[in-house]
């Protein structure tokens, strides 16, 4: 898990060109969106193609994104919970 | 109709962004690519938004802050573009993941600030400004279309500043195309000697200018005239009577040629600058910008500045002597000898 | 500046017809125009249905006169253009001071699609036929020169509401006295592109759209173009036919919310079509019929439902989005809805909304589901919203 955390935090910083942002900059319980981070809606469907690219995790409906990308570890458990083995 | 020029703002290959002394050293490149002299943008865009940002829109956002600045004034009554070839990095984002990725596992960023309105969406969006917002795209028109669409709706009387603009950007794949239509020189040693030695084609260029136009006259030094297109000329003869139409009794006191170094493009020029104009200050510009379709916004925020300061600067004087008290320039861009436009600015 | 400008006629193609009447038998036996694809090449063929003009780019071409190489962008709007100029009854177009003002969103795009698959592995290769018309502007002066059109020759891009906006230009125009006949319109062809980046939007629908119905997930795209004739007083003195209706009123504004979505309050429609009705002089209680944007995704119809609702109050018009029919078709589809509300104010026609069930939860009103004619339509307002906050509306006036 921390290790996924840590890629995941790599993984958005180059997604989404977050420049300035190092990955220690991002707590893993930190939300990700409007006043934590700052992400909005553009970068939630980055994510969603991040989630496919690196995981190979199909997203159908964007309206699951916000409560699937709310921190780094909803995230990554999400991920554990999906990934094919 | 007319309209006040209340600021202008100009990002492009030479220093005009760092507010110096009026094109007093120009910057020469080598090669056939002239790219702008990039300002700290962080100036004027915050880190959040400034990441999603190819450099047309920061170079966009970039002059109309500088032009808003310059007027003192925070919030149009329009924002009106012109560009050509708009966000031609981020379609070229898009469109090579599209190929490349066979249609899959594509991201909607470049997609979203590929369309041509981006720039003048965000810069909207930035002011948070409802008002008026458009954009032209059409070839080296569309930098006049912007300032005919300007002056229309200042007419209308709802409008007391109108933020207008024209802007392009080149990139990798833009220039290797261009390039093979053979529009550019092979390699040119020296950018300033451009229009010094006509050769076959011209050198490519990119920039942004901006410009808060007004019908009220306030602090303005330049006036305006409407500007006029001439659209695939049958021939000299006709671009001739075009200028002639358009300027009537007035004699410009100096010239801004569109001359683009180009041997067949200049010697039409030249035989029309000699034949309306003889001894009249001859200005060229396009080894300062480059050639691009909106090109004709740099000239224009150089004939605003030449009345503004009263001198036409070593580094663009081609010819003739400008009167010590400069009342009249006339701009007259050509693209390709197929675009003709003219633009009349007057001291106020 | 003085004057009225008028509608002098209009012409389409899209999704549902060659022309403009096969379009109203479209729309009168409820015949949308979304199938699976049948000239776009893509990987996402059966997955979203799109409403194609249905005719491949050799028939195009023949029906616009220009070489078969040419971009469809180009081909469709020469097609509709010179429909547009024949319905008028004006004679040679050269004999009039004209301009031609056309709008798209990625000019000639699908060839440029092609020219990339052997561009990009070697940068030497690929024919450059392919790209010389790429620029938005290219795809104009082409129709432009087959037109004869000289004058006046532009070309808007501000997304989904282009069209609209060339309309609102080529009035201007046309009040200051700089042409007396405008072509004004737009086009667009469906290209890759387009589809995939809707597609990573995520609101493309993969069953027919549904505007304004609850059940709504998302829109189609579709393709074609379309194109009013705008004329000066003086020279509608000289139709034969008389004029279609006036051009009353129009406005842009901007929603300065977000690049893609619309305000869930609809800052920038409503202004728009405040500033359309404060131009015309219309009270918003004499809108008799409005053609809606309707795209069919969640947050667009609610944005524009609940600016309707703020400027109409509960007594909404009776209203619909012809896309339900024709699709969404992007830098054209303000060129194609102005044709049909210029041609509703004159024939009186209400133009259904297809695939609807649902009244939408948020809003008291719901779309008109059969077409008519004959109707008394003083003024109809046409909406077109886009990408970048761009927000148009347009009122046509007997």
């Amino acid at each position: 898990m921390e290790k996924l955390m840590a890629d995941l935090k790599a993984q958005i910083i180059e997604q989404l060109n977050l420049q300035e942002v190092k990955p220690e900059d991002i707590g893993d319980d930190q939300p990700l969106f409007k006043d934590g981070l700052g992400l909005d809606s553009i970068d939630a469907l980055e994510l969603i193609v991040l989630m496919q690219q690196h995981y190979n995790i199909r997203m159908a409906n964007p309206d699951d994104g916000p409560k699937i990308f709310q921190s780094i570890r909803t995230m990554a458990e999400f991920i554990t919970a999906n990934q094919k083995a | 109709m007319k309209a006040y020029i209340q600021g202008a703002g100009c990002i492009s290959p030479q220093e005009t962004a760092a507010g110096g002394p009026f094109l007093e050293s120009v910057k020469s490149y080598e090669g056939n690519r002239l790219a702008v002299a990039d300002p700290d943008y962080k100036q004027w865009i915050d880190i959040k938004m400034i990441r999603r940002m190819s450099r047309v829109i920061k170079m966009g956002v970039g002059a109309s802050q500088l032009s808003l600045q310059d007027a003192g004034i925070t919030m149009p009554d329009a924002i009106i573009t012109g560009t050509a070839y708009g966000c031609l990095a981020d379609t070229s984002v898009f469109l090579n993941k599209m190929v490349t990725q066979q249609e899959e596992m594509l991201t909607p960023t470049a997609f979203i600030q590929s369309t041509h309105n981006t720039v003048a969406g965000q810069i909207a969006l930035m002011l948070g400004c409802h008002a008026y917002n458009n954009t032209f795209v059409h070839r080296a028109f569309s930098f006049e279309n912007a300032l005919l669409d300007s002056m229309m709706i200042l007419q209308e009387g709802n409008a007391k500043h109108i933020l207008t603009g024209g802007l392009d950007e080149i990139t990798d794949h833009s220039h290797t195309i261009l390039s093979r239509f053979g529009l550019f020189r092979n390699s040119i040693s020296n950018s300033a000697d451009l229009l010094q030695t006509p050769g076959e084609g011209t050198i490519n260029g990119e920039g942004s200018a901006f410009f808060v136009l007004s019908s009220e006259k306030g602090n303005a030094v330049t006036e305006m005239q409407t500007p006029a297109t001439l659209y695939k000329p049958s021939g000299a003869v006709e671009t001739a009577v075009f200028i002639k139409e358009y300027l009537g009794d007035v004699m410009p006191d100096v010239v801004i040629s569109g001359r683009s170094g180009n041997a067949d493009e200049d010697m039409v020029m030249g035989a029309l600058e000699r034949k309306l104009f003889p001894g009249k200050a001859i200005a060229g510009f396009k080894h300062l910008s480059g050639e691009y379709p909106t090109a004709s916004a740099f000239a224009t925020w150089l004939g605003h500045n030449i009345i503004r300061t009263q001198q036409v600067p070593e580094a663009v004087l081609l010819s003739g002597t400008a009167p010590s008290a400069i009342k009249n320039v006339l701009i007259i861009n050509q693209y390709q000898g197929t675009h003709y436009s003219l633009l009349l600015l007057k001291a106020c | 500046m003085s004057g009225k400008v008028l509608v002098a006629g209009g012409g389409v193609i899209c999704g549902i017809g060659l022309h403009l009447d096969a379009c109203l038998g479209s729309f009168a036996s409820m015949r949308p125009g979304m199938a699976p694809m049948q000239y776009l090449r893509s990987v996402h063929k059966d997955t979203f249905p799109v409403a194609e003009v249905k005719a491949d780019n050799d028939t195009l071409a023949q029906m616009a006169g220009l070489p078969k190489h040419t971009s469809r962008t180009a081909l469709l709007s020469m097609i509709a253009a010179k429909a547009a100029w024949e319905s008028t009854g004006l004679g040679y177009l050269t004999n009039y001071r004209a301009g031609f003002i056309s709008a798209n969103t990625v000019g000639g795009m699908d060839k440029t699609e092609d020219f990339m698959n052997e561009f990009l592995p070697d940068n030497a290769k690929g024919h450059l036929r392919g790209v010389v018309n790429h620029e938005c502007g290219a795809v104009t002066e082409l129709v432009a020169d087959a037109l004869g059109v000289k004058h006046h020759v532009s070309t808007i891009s501000t997304a989904c509401s282009s069209a609209a906006n060339a309309l609102m230009y080529g009035s201007r125009l046309i009040k200051n006295g700089i042409v007396d006949v405008v072509i004004a319109g737009g086009t667009d062809a469906l290209t890759r592109f387009t589809l995939n980046g809707f597609n990573t939007l995520m609101i493309l629908d993969q069953q027919k759209c549904r505007p304004f119905d609850d059940t709504r997930t998302g829109l189609n795209l579709g393709e074609g173009a379309g194109y009013v004739v705008l004329v000066s007083e003086a020279v509608a003195a000289k139709l034969p036919n008389g004029a279609w209706c006036s051009l009353s009123g129009y406005a842009n504004a901007n929603d300065a919310y977000h690049q893609t979505a619309s305000s869930p309050e609809g800052t920038g429609n409503y202004l728009a079509m405040k500033g359309a009705l404060e131009m015309s002089g219309v009270a918003a209680s004499e809108v008799a019929y409005i053609n809606l944007h309707g795209t069919g995704t969640q947050n667009n119809d609610v944005s524009e439902g609940t600016a309707i609702v703020k400027l109409f109050g509960q007594d909404v018009p009776p209203a619909s989005s012809t896309k339900s029919f024709t699709g969404h078709t992007l830098g054209a589809s303000g060129g194609i809805e102005a044709v049909f509300s210029a041609l509703a104010v004159k024939e009186g026609i209400i133009y259904p909304n297809a695939q609807f069930t649902t009244r939408m939860k948020e809003l008291p009103f719901s779309p008109v589901t059969t077409f008519s004619t004959g109707n008394d339509l003083p003024h109809v307002m046409s909406n077109s919203f886009g990408f970048g906050g761009n927000c148009s509306s347009v009122i046509f006036s007997r």
